[in-house]
């Protein structure tokens, strides 16, 4: 661009120092904690033990309840994504085709919960999971219920960026207009073209779930993260080194999110 | 595609459209498009004209009266049991389709088998001018080829009725003439019966066998393009189609006096009295002498012909459309005549 700069456009070397300072900050540590996985207790030495350790039967019994932490977190994933793909998906949709000033309305419900801190979420939801547990029972997929309200904000930024770029409205009566009726409308013309952004809403409510602990733990529920606290009092080695692959894991999704978006930007230009 | 005749006629009967908010959008609408004929609804915005279209659609319900198209009554009728093709004012090829699947949706939708819906849909492609097309995405067409392509996609299927929906409108000038006219000569070449939305009443003069003047959800005028422009029942029909100048004028014994000039009235049963006189700038002259005379403001060249603006003693802009072998510069005093065409006037309205 040959526009001139405006002020408070941060110049080039400025942008630089910026983003390594960002980066270090965040780098430091997750670098300590890769260090930290290799030393062998007090004698300051470094030692492969505690990742080998992660094979070996004698041992790893005891990681049994992160076993466990894994399975719930897992069902959790999926609960969260359900909900979110069965219930904010049509809705906005719906909202998006028949009932558009309801738009600011749904954005705002939406955004609400992260405005609010997880502890105080908590406070309001104990009273509501007494209930609940009556109702559904203690097995661990009704915290997605909770999970669904947590990711409400992310996963329909998601989801309402790609809205914005896709004409739905013309999309679906052109289609309607040529013989096409309301379900083969939402599955031949709209959800392939919100794709991107249905994956990037999933991928990125996988990424919250898998980092909540706070509600788990204040509702006394068994997840990845609330397992990860109980062991690294017996294993910080251990804990570490799970909290570091859940960290992997939550990083490649949102490089694959990325990726979902550039791909799509990409073929636009072409 | 098959060249036989195979319109409908759409007939709209006493159409209310009320949003509940204020005036009603169609106000007891009735229009009647005969088998293979070229229907403009033309108007200002927020005529109703594209809710019209809308209902003929079935994407608008209507508030009362009743649509049929072939004589069967389709009011009721959910859109995508209409048989229709439809072109919007937005682009709206899906984009995760290329430009052949994309005509082929609706061949897909009455389950025609793939061999010959590829063959119908290069076919399609082939008619709007994008024969080897047919594997570019929407992001990879021009507006106007998009357009094309929506054409091709709208008629593939044979529909009884094509509704365009000011399919121009997102288009620059020169593409919008060149696809108004292939959109006219696929029309009459597979004798489809249409409805053309459009704001723009030289297109709609162009291209419509006859052209319907909206106001405020209803019909003001319908008839031939000529018929409109040489006749116009109404001071609003006059004044939107063509360019036309608003004199001062009395109407005395069937007469109209402008500027000391009898002019023949249009309607000669109007009232006598003070009125607001229509003269379009192609019904006044520049001659060498004559008892009005005018200073030239401004000249414009638009290629055949040539229009200038001349101020009038009376401080009144009058527009003139002459040859461009005349060729008259700012401030240069010029004689006027009026040829006599007939006109229409309209009362003066007291304040």
């Amino acid at each position: 661009m040959s526009s001139p700069r405006l002020g408070a456009t941060p110049s080039r070397t400025a942008r630089t120092i910026i983003l390594s300072l960002v980066g270090l900050l965040f780098a430091v540590p997750i670098l300590a904690m890769i260090e930290f996985t290799f030393r062998d207790g007090l004698s300051g030495s470094y030692t492969l033990t505690h990742w080998t350790n992660l094979a070996n039967p004698a041992v790893n019994a005891k990681y049994a309840p992160l076993a466990t932490a894994l399975a719930n977190s897992g069902v959790l994933v999926v609960v969260t994504v359900l909900l979110v793909l069965v219930v904010l998906l049509p809705t906005m949709i719906l909202v998006e085709l028949r009932f558009p000033r309801l738009r600011r309305v749904l954005e705002f419900i939406c955004i609400v919960p992260i405005t609010v801190p997880a502890i105080v979420l908590v406070v309001g939801l104990v009273p509501v999971y007494s209930v609940v547990v009556k109702v559904a029972g203690s097995s661990i997929w009704s915290l997605g219920f909770a999970y669904g309200i947590t990711v409400l904000p992310y996963a329909y930024r998601a989801i309402q960026a790609n809205l914005g770029t896709v004409d739905v409205v013309t999309l679906s009566e052109a289609a309607r207009s040529l013989g096409a009726g309301w379900a083969t409308v939402l599955l031949r013309v709209i959800l392939p073209n919100l794709r991107r952004g249905i994956l990037a809403a999933a991928f990125i409510s996988i990424a919250v779930v898998l980092g909540e602990f706070t509600i788990a733990s204040l509702l006394n529920r068994v997840n990845l993260q609330t397992a990860l606290v109980l062991i690294s009092k017996s294993d910080p080695y251990v804990a570490v080194i799970f909290s570091l692959l859940a960290l992997a894991f939550a990083f490649v999704l949102l490089l694959l999110i990325g990726r979902l978006s550039t791909v799509g930007s990409r073929r636009r230009k072409a | 595609m098959d060249a036989t005749s195979r319109g409908a006629t759409v007939e709209l009967t006493e159409v209310v459209k009320n949003y509940g908010t204020g005036a009603p959008a169609l106000d007891t609408l009735s229009l009647h498009a005969r088998p293979g004929e070229f229907v403009a609804l033309l108007g200002p915005s927020g005529c109703g004209k594209t809710t019209a279209l809308r209902t003929v659609a079935g994407l608008e319900a209507v508030t009362s009266g009743s649509i049929s198209i072939d004589g069967r009554d389709v009011t009721d009728q959910p859109t995508n049991k209409r048989d229709l093709g439809m072109v919007f004012q937005s682009y709206s090829l899906f984009p995760h389709l290329d430009a052949q699947a994309n005509v082929e949706f609706g061949l897909r939708m009455r389950r025609v088998p793939a061999g010959e819906r590829r063959e119908r849909a290069l076919g399609a492609l082939e008619m709007v001018g994008l024969g080897g097309f047919g594997s570019r995405f929407a992001h990879q067409l021009s507006g106007g080829q998009q357009q094309r392509v929506a054409l091709a996609r709208a008629l593939v299927t044979r529909p009884r009725v094509l509704l365009l929906d000011e399919p121009l409108s997102a288009l620059d000038a020169k593409v919008r003439v060149q696809l108004r006219e292939e959109i006219r000569r696929i029309q009459t070449e597979l004798g489809i019966t249409t409805l053309f939305v459009t704001h723009d009443q030289e297109e709609a003069l162009a291209v419509a066998d006859r052209v319907a003047v909206m106001r405020a959800g209803r019909i003001e005028q319908i008839g031939t393009p000529e018929a409109l422009y040489t006749q116009p029942q109404t001071p609003f029909v006059a004044e939107f189609i063509g360019l036309s100048n608003r004199l001062p004028g009395t109407v005395r014994g069937g007469f109209v006096e402008v500027y000391g000039v009898e002019l023949p009235l249009l309607d000669p049963t109007v009232a006598p009295g003070p009125v607001t006189v229509a003269l379009r700038p192609e019904d006044v002259e520049i001659v060498s002498e004559g008892a009005l005379a005018g200073v030239v403001v401004s000249t414009s060249f638009l290629g055949s012909l040539r229009r200038s603006t001349v101020r009038l003693p009376d401080d009144t802009l009058l527009a003139v459309q002459h040859a461009v072998g005349l060729r008259t510069a700012p401030g240069e005093r010029v004689a006027l005549r009026f040829t006599g065409a007939c006109v229409s006037v309209k009362h003066e309205e007291n304040p």
